[in-house]
């Protein structure tokens, strides 16, 4: 509702603005549908697992568009499970724990150890058209993005204040109606920044996931990660500044057409009972809302549409009122049945591998220990240099609102930069300067991880409440017992929960660290990482497991005997109460 | 008359029989019948909220039956409302969207739901509001949101969740007063009110009809009507006697209130531990002290109100003074014993020997915990061996609780400290010079 314009002038301003988002809106259709009609005939079209990667940087728009499509797919069935995956673990009481205990575990496995079951099978599946590979290729990605969304989404479930919950079942909600009202938006905050996440995950593999050998097999998909990985292949710096440009280029306009608006939405189903000072902003949210084609077609189909589910859901959900009948014995049986295959199933599985794994030599053994020692090592000390540089930079930006200000957008694009896109460059310049592949790998996963701890530690020096601090003055704390009393612990609980997403991403960020392919030669040094890389290339699948099994147990193992009780230490001891 | 709502013998308790049983609400009969606001008092931790849920339908007695209209209730009933202390407004959702999602949920098409909302919205006073979202509101008028949501569905029961404790006393007086007015004026097509509360003004104010509960477990400890006509006057001599009659009863556990209670108490073993009040001992010696310049004796509600504590704060720190032996309850009065005296006339290390002492004496727990821990070459204690005795005799949270109590208690008499991380307990490094506690007693 806008106060009635005096001057017929203002009316033309009003009305030019939103004629040109109008038409703005439009052109995005008709590039929507172009997108569509290309993307199908190139994936219905024959079959080339093994496509030739131009190094022109006129073929980088298609290429850029094809990678774009395919983080935009795998996000979107990401999406999809991790609704399913929560919603059924949070209202599954005998099955929460042992889906719970799958989600840390998958969380804990290397994309790439997903490659050849994941790429063999789609291959299979379409064994004639692009679409085959496609599929794989986006699962990958899938597999990279997906687990944290998951585990996002169960602990909002989980966490929704009770007299909410009360609240919805009094007033008769039905299950669709709960979801749209309560489950949804009580988890969207959380879904949103896990989606970055998730889809910085995805920009960080794509180079792994796009071009690879399987085996013999060879496979090479047109986009943007394969034209990086060719072109640092050959050594290409032209094309390598080239493609980088492109990345960082496509990676700005997402965070702002997608991810600023994003959050800028989600920001009202923060759950909280007064309005908070500083609310995001997104000028592109602002301009879609004011824009005619789309109020018209919420108004004209959504609004419409979504009222008749719901009326339907409501209907149906009152009929089906009557309580339902106590489990059968049908049922009972049924569900018996199921767990026993399951379980078969399972155990079936971890024989075969148990038989596969014998067959490995025990200096195979040795070696995969004493790999896994040695990422484990460059995986702390990455997270060692995180720490000891984003500490104090954090809490500087943290407690000075000029610097946030300044700041914090240069380091959202920075983090948002994936550090494959920069590690051609960085892997010039070390090979230039004479280090190896060993130091190098542990910049990478600090290019790839401390973000999340610079992140957390701004955050949590941000609210540290100002009467602790201004105690700190009052006293003449000296500088040590400042940082020992106050600072420390105040960002304690927000500093653990960086370092455990920062630990995740390293391991995962060893498979590509440690082991590239470079100017026609493989750059490896001695990591589980490495390991895994190689396995996978040369295909060996029982190294492939050996190697997998080990770092998801180690993964698991540090998280629940390190991360787990200091987490909770953080949420007892150190949290900040009102 | 038919009641609307019967609870015929309802119990909750969780746990099994025998280990780790406790009981929550004891069994107990209660109905609501048209045209009555029923109050239910009650001590917080009695079992009121959980009365509520099972009322309503969202919650399952362990045994017994609630029936509704001739029906046993399965799940949450239909045609009642629930007002919620935290109001609990959804706040993606406008105001309009709120109040119009219970419509939403019963299939009400848009147009139609709209125009209900908006006529409710204009009864309780938040027209124009429509399009703001709950956190641009001030609590009262969340609440009033909160009113408007209940009553968009024309329930037959109103419930209400301490629905005014989380506003300020003004707001709180103000709500109360519109929603007698409304009830009254039958502007709302209610038939019975049931509101939860620890606040006896408001339910004498209020109510029709007083339900006093006791807890360890729930039981109902008197169940009246009032017949004072409205509107009710504070300053009124029979609306102060009837406040007083209340605190009586809610104050003095152990004796039977003045009119017979409608489910006999059901008697319990006592447990070899007592219940430890969480109360402060800062708590204790500022209510000793506030005795003495009363002349050593006070009646609660006075007391209460000069210490500007809600009663509900007040009785742990009550129970906390009775049970070191510095204080005496007698009729609803309070009354300062010569030990509580020459506490709250010491200075602070003499008040110190004097606690360590009366703890010693009556705490049990306390007495157990610093001669296990004198017995122990090391001196060091872990703290598991307590809580696993203490769980036989309380709920896993409430035996924590008593730990944490204990060792607050413990802690300042300086007989023993704790260590959270280790979760051991020990010795502080000065010892006191305790003599070998004296023989239990019991």
């Amino acid at each position: 509702m806008s106060l009635r314009p005096l001057f017929s002038r203002d009316i033309i301003g009003e009305r030019t603005w939103s004629l040109l988002l109008d038409l703005a809106v439009f052109a995005a259709l008709i590039a929507g549908i172009e997108g569509l009609t290309v993307i199908m005939r190139y994936w219905f079209g024959a079959v080339t697992p093994a496509a030739h990667i131009s190094q022109s940087p006129r073929a980088l728009p298609l290429y850029a568009f094809y990678s774009v499509v395919r983080i935009a797919v795998a996000y979107v069935l990401s999406l999809l499970f991790a609704l399913a995956y929560g919603y059924i673990a949070a209202y599954n009481k005998p099955i929460e724990g042992i889906m719970v205990a799958v989600l840390d575990i998958l969380q804990s496995i290397p994309v790439l150890s997903f490659l050849p079951g994941v790429m063999l099978a789609m291959v299979a599946l379409f064994p004639t058209r692009q679409l085959g590979v496609e599929l794989g290729a986006i699962l990958l990605i899938f597999t990279g993005q997906v687990w944290n969304m998951a585990f996002s989404f169960y602990a909002s479930l989980k966490s929704i204040p009770r007299e909410l919950r009360e609240a919805a079942r009094i007033y008769g909600f039905g299950k669709w109606q709960r979801f749209m009202q309560l489950e949804l938006p009580y988890g969207a905050i959380g879904l949103v920044w896990n989606s970055m996440v998730s889809v910085a995950g995805g920009w960080f593999f794509l180079m792994a996931c796009e071009m690879f050998v399987l085996g013999k097999r060879d496979f090479r998909l047109p986009g943007l990660g394969s034209y990086l990985q060719t072109a640092a292949d050959m050594g290409d710096n032209g094309a390598i500044f080239w493609g980088v440009g492109v990345m960082i280029g496509v990676i700005l306009l997402i965070d702002q057409v997608v991810w600023r608006p994003a959050i800028a939405w989600s920001d009202k189903f923060k759950f909280e009972q007064v309005e908070g000072s500083a609310q995001p902003r997104s000028v592109v949210l602002n301009l879609l809302r004011r824009s005619n084609v789309l109020e018209r077609f919420r108004v004209a189909v959504m609004a419409p549409l979504t009222e008749r589910i719901s009326v339907r859901a409501a209907r149906r959900h009152a009929i089906s009122e009557t309580p339902p009948p106590p489990p059968s014995h049908g049922r009972m049986v049924a569900a018996m049945i199921v767990g026993a295959l399951l379980g078969g199933t399972i155990l079936y599985a971890v024989v075969a591998a148990m038989v596969a794994l014998k067959t490995l030599s025990g200096a195979e053994f040795t070696t995969t220990l004493a790999a896994a020692g040695a990422t484990f090592a460059r995986v702390l000390v990455s997270l060692l240099i995180a720490a000891v540089w984003t500490i104090p930079a954090g809490v500087a930006i943290g407690f000075n609102p000029k610097l946030a200000r300044v700041a914090q957008p240069f380091a959202q694009i920075a983090a948002s930069v994936p550090a494959t896109a920069l590690f051609p460059v960085l892997l010039l310049a070390i090979v230039r300067l004479g280090g190896g592949l060993g130091v190098g790998s542990i910049m990478l996963m600090l290019l790839g991880t401390q973000w999340y701890v610079l992140f957390n530690v701004i955050a949590g020096a941000m609210a540290i409440p100002t009467d602790l601090r201004e105690v700190a003055d009052v006293f003449r704390f000296p500088r040590w017992d400042r940082w020992r009393t106050v600072i420390l612990p105040g960002i304690f609980p927000y500093l653990i929960t960086g370092m455990v997403t920062a630990s995740g991403g390293a391991w995962n960020a060893s498979i590509v660290a440690e082991y590239f392919h470079f100017r026609g030669q493989t750059l490896q040094t001695f990591g589980l990482g490495a390991q895994i890389s190689s396995a996978s290339d040369a295909g060996n699948f029982h190294l492939l497991l050996l190697s997998t099994v080990v770092m998801a147990g180690l993964v698991v193992c540090v998280n629940r005997g390190v991360w787990r009780p200091l987490y909770r230490l953080a949420q007892t001891r150190f949290k900040l109460e009102a | 008359m038919h009641a609307i709502i019967e609870a015929r013998k309802i119990e909750k308790s969780y746990g099994s029989e025998g280990d780790g049983f406790i009981q929550v609400i004891a069994p107990m009969d209660l109905s609501i019948y048209p045209g009555e606001i029923l109050a239910v008092l009650g001590p917080s931790g009695s079992g009121k909220s959980t009365l509520l849920r099972i009322l309503t339908g969202l919650a399952r007695p362990s045994a017994g039956e609630v029936i509704h209209h001739g029906h046993e209730v399965g799940g949450p009933c239909e045609n009642v409302a629930i007002v919620f202390q935290s109001f609990a407004l959804f706040p993606w959702l406008t105001v309009l969207e709120n109040v119009a999602a219970p419509l939403k949920a019963r299939g009400v098409p848009e147009a139609e739901r709209n125009a209900r909302s908006t006529k409710i919205l204009d009864t309780v006073g938040l027209d124009g509001f429509e399009n703001a979202y709950p956190k641009e509101l001030s609590g009262g008028m969340k609440q009033r949101v909160g009113f408007a949501r209940a009553l968009v569905v024309e329930p037959e029961v109103l419930f209400m969740d301490e629905p005014f404790s989380a506003l300020d006393v003004l707001t709180a007086e103000n709500l109360r007063g519109e929603l007698l007015e409304l009830w009254q004026s039958h502007k709302m097509p209610t038939r019975a009110v049931f509101v939860v509360t620890h606040n006896i003004e408001e339910a004498v104010l209020l109510a029709d009809r007083i339900i006093v509960l006791g807890k360890n477990p729930a039981t109902i400890r008197t169940d009246f009507r009032v017949m004072l006509e409205r509107p009710r006057e504070r300053k009124d001599a029979r609306f102060t006697e009837l406040v007083d009659y209340v605190y009586r009863v809610l104050t003095r556990p152990d004796l039977a209130p003045a009119r017979e209670p409608v489910t006999a108490p059901v008697p319990r073993a006592k447990p070899k531990y007592q219940m430890l009040p969480h109360a402060q001992r800062g708590a204790v010696a500022g209510l000793l002290e506030m005795l003495v310049d009363h002349n050593g004796r006070d009646d609660m509600y006075r007391l209460a109100a000069a210490l500007s504590f809600e009663i509900d704060d007040l009785l742990p720190v009550v129970d906390s003074a009775v049970m070191l032996g510095f204080a005496k309850v007698e009729e609803g009065d309070v009354e300062i014993t010569p030990a509580g005296r020459e506490f709250a006339e010491a200075d602070i290390l003499r008040r110190k020997e004097l606690f360590r002492a009366a703890a010693l004496e009556n705490i049990a727990l306390i007495r157990e915990i610093t001669r296990s821990l004198a017995a122990r070459p090391d001196h060091t204690l872990p703290d598991g061996v307590f809580e696993d005795l203490l769980d036989e005799h309380f709920s896993e949270e409430e035996a924590k609780a008593q730990l944490e109590t204990a060792i607050n208690w413990g802690r300042y008499a300086e007989l023993f400290d704790h260590d959270s991380d280790t979760h051991q307990f020990f010795f502080p490094e000065e010892t006191p010079a305790v003599s070998e506690p004296k023989a239990d007693s019991d």
